[in-house]
């Protein structure tokens, strides 16, 4: 590399001189001017033990960190202004080992901007483009070798050759297919079905009509959905048969997607948006709106759950619901329409 | 061929034998005195890829603690551990084991905290960085190759800090990864077949986390640490930039060598971004996934916000319409491709190919190792303006429903504003930024020119009162000095003198408009001639204010 130095005591070029790349004027290195602890010992050794108490102290964190973490219980909390009730483990442990080595940074900064050289030195950049000769001996080794291979001669074992590396990724993408199932019409239904007991969510309780008084929301799940493992995808299944009941005066209903689909006013609606899957929980009794949290998608219960603002392009499907003859919550089938996010093959 | 060894001195110090040993073995002192000897420029806003670099060696670091208690599996276990707000409550082995982390594992909660707040730092030190870099033109020749694997290592950055908020199965977490699903279902032709392979089913499963988590540990982390190294190669083997100043040329590094000036302050500098990163992790919560709970697909909590460098995203998907088609039974939801897919695409792909564009556009075609001021590029500056502030709005549009419930206004007209904000704020955000720029340059000249103002005001014996001005120093000059005025590429003709139509008639027209268009209203360097006639007028009336007696002593 040539790489040539020189030091600000030899300014490079000067004022009058002008830059041969570029054609700036070119203006000598600003003269260094000494710092104190360059010419004052005292400024020196003050220095040298700031460095040095940054240093030690940083030691004396580092030990404490290890005392904090064999002595604190983690359980502990304490109270500090500002931060609340915190755990003392957590603070103590952070305070020592960040402060800890932060002093090591600051110690070597200080270090550097206080003791070592601040004398600037200039460096050549090296030409970051080769010569035409070394492009043209590059060009003969590539054509050599192009002539000792025969790879321009040998046609067929060039288009064989291309043929099998072009086939080389099939394997690859091929094996990622048991990745997942197929889609088929999975997203098309929900567990639901024909005089499923609708229960509520967290405690799987089948729900009276009186029990929702005018104006009540209640938060659902279908009977069936107990009846799910794990492991057999009950969560899967919770994501998309979630609904919501509403009551409200059968009065104000406007709409709703199907007849006789309510029950003396109680209508239920699929809990996931119809924008990108969020469950929706955000109900505005004066208006009947439900709002998604994630977008602000809004909807209309009294009105077929039809969009009224936001991203959301679809209506919120409605389950068509009915009672046993002991009055409990059912449902008169699934949802009539794929619930949750749009995907290509909807429809 | 026969292996000449000249006499060689054998080394006094154990320092020096090891040297001798690999040196004995790997040549390796030449390079090693490149190496030391190395000199780099200084400049504050060079710490910032630094930043970058030193949170991502601290991610490593506090990602490998997390690796050896976190278990990503979706089994659903019952809470035990000493949180008693979620003792007894069902959740995934992801988020049991998060727990055991924060309540369980001494110090493991501040690791973890450690690993987001270097994350939320990490994302915000590459975009700066790469603010930087556009604004002072760092990026244009020979530097385009670095500043494309600087646009992936944004995007990289992006998708491994989502993924890495994903893995511990929180409720809020949880949310992001629907709306991911979501987005992934609305990909036109594959979409559910993508869904369904990524998740191995139906939204959640029990495939995705474990397959998360090996994205997240092995493969991305992989790729950024092949990228940055490659990235800082490129920087040490192309010589970093440094600003105009005193003998600051072109081709030549003015600054510090890397030993010892840059190993103590380089070196220290990590250990300051970490002592921060762990004061802060110490202090301060973040995630709190315990406040969330585990995640069920049914419940989302209001005011869900993600971390921050994915608020434009899900701004950009709060504001886009509900437009949506459905034709030969098959259905695009735009309100999703738009905004997730379409515009990030846009967005980046700009970005990448940015320095070609510009070049184009200029016809400059030169090296430059000098750094622009920014307003000495008024168009490319107030371009990069007029970006940040389309990010900004759409940034601040994902927090619409916050600024809803904090100032009280409907969130419906909050939204309508943001979409009439989009489109009118970015051009206005252009001009001003252009007059700004035009109106410094204007000052540069004026100091070149008539030198700085003085202060002093001087009576002339007609009555006139002048302001004396001094001429700048010399370092200012070097600074200001330091812009090049390029000219404008010609239109090109449509057709040659004989009538035949010139192939590359339109582009060439189209690049010559373009060009004008980027340096209209340039204010031009003053030349040799116009600096030598200023002098003598400042001059001049030094010397007029000498007579006065006005001050006296210069």
């Amino acid at each position: 590399m040539n790489e040539i130095e020189t030091t600000s005591n030899e300014p490079y070029g000067s004022a009058e001189g002008k830059d041969l790349v570029s054609g700036r004027p070119v203006f000598p290195l600003k003269h260094h001017e000494p710092r104190r602890a360059d010419i004052d010992p005292k400024a020196a050794k003050r220095a040298e033990r700031q460095v040095s108490a940054m240093f030690a102290a940083s030691s004396a964190l580092l030990m404490a960190f290890v005392v904090a973490y064999v002595k604190v219980p983690s359980d502990s909390l304490v109270q500090i202004p500002g931060l609340g009730t915190v755990g003392t483990s957590q603070v103590l442990l952070g305070l020592c080992f960040g402060l800890g080595i932060l002093l090591i940074g600051l110690g070597a900064i200080h270090w550097a901007k206080k003791l070592m050289t601040d004398v600037e030195v200039t460096q050549e950049r090296h030409a970051l483009t080769s010569t035409q000769e070394e492009r043209d001996e590059v060009a003969a080794i590539v054509k050599r070798g192009a002539a000792e291979s025969g790879f321009g001669q040998h046609k067929l074992i060039r288009r064989t050759l291309l043929g099998a590396l072009a086939l080389f990724p099939v394997p690859l993408v091929v094996l990622l297919r048991d990745l997942g199932p197929m889609p088929g019409t999975r997203l098309r239904s929900t567990i639901w079905t024909k005089n499923i007991h609708i229960v509520t969510d967290a405690t799987y309780q089948k729900i009276k009509a009186s029990d929702i008084p005018v104006g009540g929301l209640v938060n659902a799940v279908p009977a069936n959905l107990l009846e799910i493992e794990e492991a057999d995808g009950n969560i899967n299944a919770r994501g998309k048969a979630s609904i919501i009941l509403v009551r409200m005066d059968p009065s104000e209903i406007v709409s709703q997607q199907g007849d006789g689909w309510d029950y003396q006013g109680i209508v239920a609606y699929s809990k996931i948006c119809t924008h990108v899957g969020c469950p929706i929980s955000l109900y505005q009794q004066r208006t009947h709106h439900l709002l998604c949290p994630c977008h602000q998608s809004t909807f209309d219960l009294a009105d077929s759950g039809n969009v009224v603002f936001g991203p959301a392009a679809r209506r919120m499907p409605q389950l068509a619901i009915t009672v046993d003859s002991e009055g409990f919550l059912v449902a008169q089938g699934d949802f009539e329409e794929p619930v949750g996010p749009s995907f290509w093959e909807r429809g | 061929m026969s292996i000449v060894t000249n006499p060689k001195e054998k080394p006094a110090t154990v320092v020096g034998a090891a040297a001798t040993y690999v040196d004995d073995r790997l040549a390796s002192a030449s390079f090693t005195k490149r190496l030391l000897d190395k000199v780099f420029p200084d400049h504050w806003s060079f710490m910032l890829g630094e930043i970058a670099l030193y949170s991502f060696i601290i991610l490593l670091l506090s990602g490998v603690y997390l690796t050896l208690w976190f278990n990503p599996s979706m089994t659903e276990v019952i809470y035990n551990g000493s949180y008693m707000p979620l003792k007894g409550v069902k959740m995934s082995e992801a988020f049991n084991s998060t727990l055991h982390i924060s309540f369980d594992v001494r110090g493991g909660l501040l690791i973890r905290q450690i690993h987001h707040w270097a994350a939320l730092f990490f994302v915000a030190a590459v975009s700066v960085h790469l603010l930087r870099v556009f604004f002072t033109g760092a990026f244009r020749k020979p530097r385009e190759i670095n500043w494309v694997i600087g646009t992936g290592l944004l995007v990289l950055a992006i998708l491994e800090g989502f993924a890495g908020y994903s893995l511990p199965d929180d409720l809020l977490s949880g949310t992001g990864l629907r709306i991911a699903e979501g987005i992934m279902q609305a990909v036109p032709l594959v979409g559910t077949y993508v869904a369904m392979f990524v998740f191995g089913g139906e939204f959640p499963g029990n495939d995705f986390m474990p397959r998360l988590y090996a994205v997240h540990i092995l493969l991305i982390p992989g790729i950024l640490l092949g990228l940055v190294t490659v990235h800082l190669i490129m920087v040490f083997y192309q010589k970093h930039t440094q600003f105009a100043g005193p003998g600051r040329t072109e081709s030549n590094v003015v600054g510090y060598r890397l030993y010892p000036v840059y190993m103590a302050k380089a070196g220290g500098f990590f250990f300051v971004v970490f002592g921060i990163t762990a004061l802060i992790a110490g202090l301060v919560s973040i995630n709190p996934i315990w406040l969330y709970g585990p995640y069920t697909p049914a419940q989302v909590s209001a005011g869900s916000q993600p971390d921050w460098y994915i608020g434009w995203l899900d701004g950009a998907v709060r504001l886009t319409p509900n437009w949506e088609t459905t034709a030969l039974g098959h259905t695009i939801s735009w309100n999703l491709l738009i905004p997730a897919l379409i515009v990030p695409g846009i967005m980046f792909t700009l970005l990448g190919l940015y320095p070609w564009i510009e070049a184009w556009i200029t016809g400059d075609k030169r090296e430059h190792h000098i750094l622009d001021r920014p307003r000495n590029a008024a168009t490319r500056t107030s371009l990069g303006v007029m970006a940040l502030s389309f990010y900004g709005i759409l940034w601040i549009s994902g927090g619409n429903d916050i600024i809803a419930t904090q100032f009280n206004l409907a969130i419906n007209t909050i939204t309508w504003t943001f979409r009439a904000l989009i489109f009118i704020v970015p051009p206005i955000a252009f001009v001003i930024t252009k007059r700004i720029c035009l109106g410094l340059q204007r000052r540069d000249q004026d100091k070149l020119l008539h030198g700085y103002e003085t202060g002093q005001i001087l009576r002339l014996p007609h009555g006139e009162f002048i302001e004396i001005h001094a001429p700048i120093s010399d370092e200012e000059k070097a600074v200001l000095l330091s812009k090049q005025d390029i000219a404008p590429l010609a239109l090109a003709p449509s057709a040659d003198a004989s009538g035949v139509r010139n192939p590359k008639g339109l582009t060439g027209k189209i690049r010559g408009r373009l060009s004008n268009w980027y340096f209209a209203d340039n204010v031009a360097v003053p030349s040799d001639e116009e600096l030598r006639a200023a002098a003598e007028h400042a001059e001049h009336q030094l010397h007029a204010a000498a007579e006065q007696g006005a001050i006296s002593g210069h």
